[in-house]
């Protein structure tokens, strides 16, 4: 479980790994404080999904898994509705976090706020359910695990990469490299930094 | 005809208005793959943008996401379907990325940006521009990488062996991830020269 966690944070990292949620990754890396909020709440997001997909993948959707309704069902398979089903579940919970943050958490609110409806169409959300199951966690504490993980992977790329960027505007850049161009290329940087974790 | 143009170079989705980079950078370690992707995301990008333009007055704008989502994600599943009957093996080396191509924020985008505001026919063009605009740096940026990475190109050798028998190596390093990052911003140092002169 250990293992899953530490791999999901540091090798299999989301961003330096997979590039997921790269848009957002870039966009909202300006300055640390806002990175760190939505670094935050995508590590919450992911942690809520990731377990109800599994839930939702393992009894509904994988071939034989309505066994538990009835025999009949042994040879259904559900899977090709992952997609849709997976990115509904997410719009939904991102949705109802909001409201319940809204009555209940207010300050939450106020520092998660305008990220909360941006992280239903973030590719590392997604990504985290399809990775989980595409990687056949044997129980739902696993997908936990990875879930909070791959949160936390993404929370920390992203906040080291917003205060490179801070420190970026005393740096001298040829001209035409700046914003984006340089942008990609500290984040390609930080990722062969990464890779050193790979014979952990 | 020339407004449907900016996003191959201009308003280029990935390069200019940083969209949709997930995915592109994570299929272009070979040139099959890449050329695959790009075609999926065009297909996609157009019928959505058709589609969503074509009920774009009935639809309620605080449910726009969710509709908007669905529609994507029934074009995702046909090309998914699709690629897994007929290129079995270049949909596997894809894995998730198919799927991903829902959250691909060029669709999104596009989606928002011009297919809520305009009729039909353009918005189906304006998508198959975005696509074609997204899958032409995946195409530079996979070419580079598996000729310099693996000394190939659509998986034939194009670097002679005696190349290799004179000590020539391919770079390990362009197949990995953060080789396509670099890569990128630097297609984007040598755009910015070409353009703004």
């Amino acid at each position: 479980m250990i293992e899953i966690f530490l791999r999901s944070v540091f090798i299999d990292n989301m961003v330096f790994a997979y590039f997921l949620g790269m848009c957002s990754y870039l966009a909202v890396s300006k300055n640390v404080k806002t990175a760190f909020g939505l670094g935050l709440a995508v590590c919450f997001v992911l942690t809520v999904t990731v377990p109800v997909n599994y839930l939702i993948d393992k009894y509904l959707l994988r071939e034989g898994a309505l066994t538990w309704l009835s025999d009949r069902f042994a040879a259904t398979d559900l899977s090709f509705l992952s997609l849709i089903i997976f990115i509904a579940v997410i719009a939904g919970i991102v949705q109802l976090l909001e409201m319940v943050f809204e009555r209940y958490l207010p300050a939450l609110n106020m520092a998660l706020g305008i990220f909360l409806p941006l992280i239903a169409v973030n590719c590392a959300i997604l990504g985290g359910s399809l990775f989980m199951q595409e990687r056949n966690f044997p129980t739902v504490v696993h997908s936990l695990a990875y879930a909070i993980g791959s949160g936390i992977g993404w929370l920390l790329a992203i906040t080291a990469f917003a205060a490179i960027r801070e420190r970026l505007k005393y740096a001298k850049i040829p001209p035409k490299l700046q914003g984006n161009g340089i942008a990609y290329i500290i984040t390609g940087l930080l990722g062969m930094g990464f890779m050193c974790f790979l014979g952990m | 005809m020339k407004k449907y143009l900016g996003p191959l170079s201009k308003d280029n989705p990935i390069l200019v208005q940083t969209l949709g980079v997930c995915s592109a950078l994570a299929v272009t370690a070979q040139l099959k793959p890449a050329v695959v992707m790009a075609f999926s995301v065009t297909v996609v990008c157009a019928c959505s943008n058709f589609i969503i333009s074509l009920i774009r007055n009935t639809i309620p704008p605080r449910i726009r996401i969710i509709v908007q989502l669905l529609v994507v994600s029934f074009f995702v599943i046909m090309v998914d379907l699709l690629l897994q009957s007929f290129v079995y093996d270049v949909s596997k080396m894809l894995s998730v990325f198919v799927g991903l191509i829902i959250t691909n924020c060029i669709i999104m985008g596009r989606l928002e940006a011009f297919a809520l505001s305009h009729k039909p026919l353009p918005s189906l063009m304006d998508g198959v521009m975005n696509g074609l605009g997204y899958g032409l740096v995946l195409v530079v940026v996979a070419f580079f990488r598996e000729l310099l990475g693996s000394g190939t190109l659509w998986n034939h050798q194009v670097v002679p062996d005696s190349w290799y028998a004179a000590g020539y190596l391919n770079n390990g390093l362009m197949i990995l991830p953060p080789m396509a990052l670099i890569l990128i911003g630097v297609i984007i140092w040598a755009k910015n020269r070409v353009t703004e002169r």
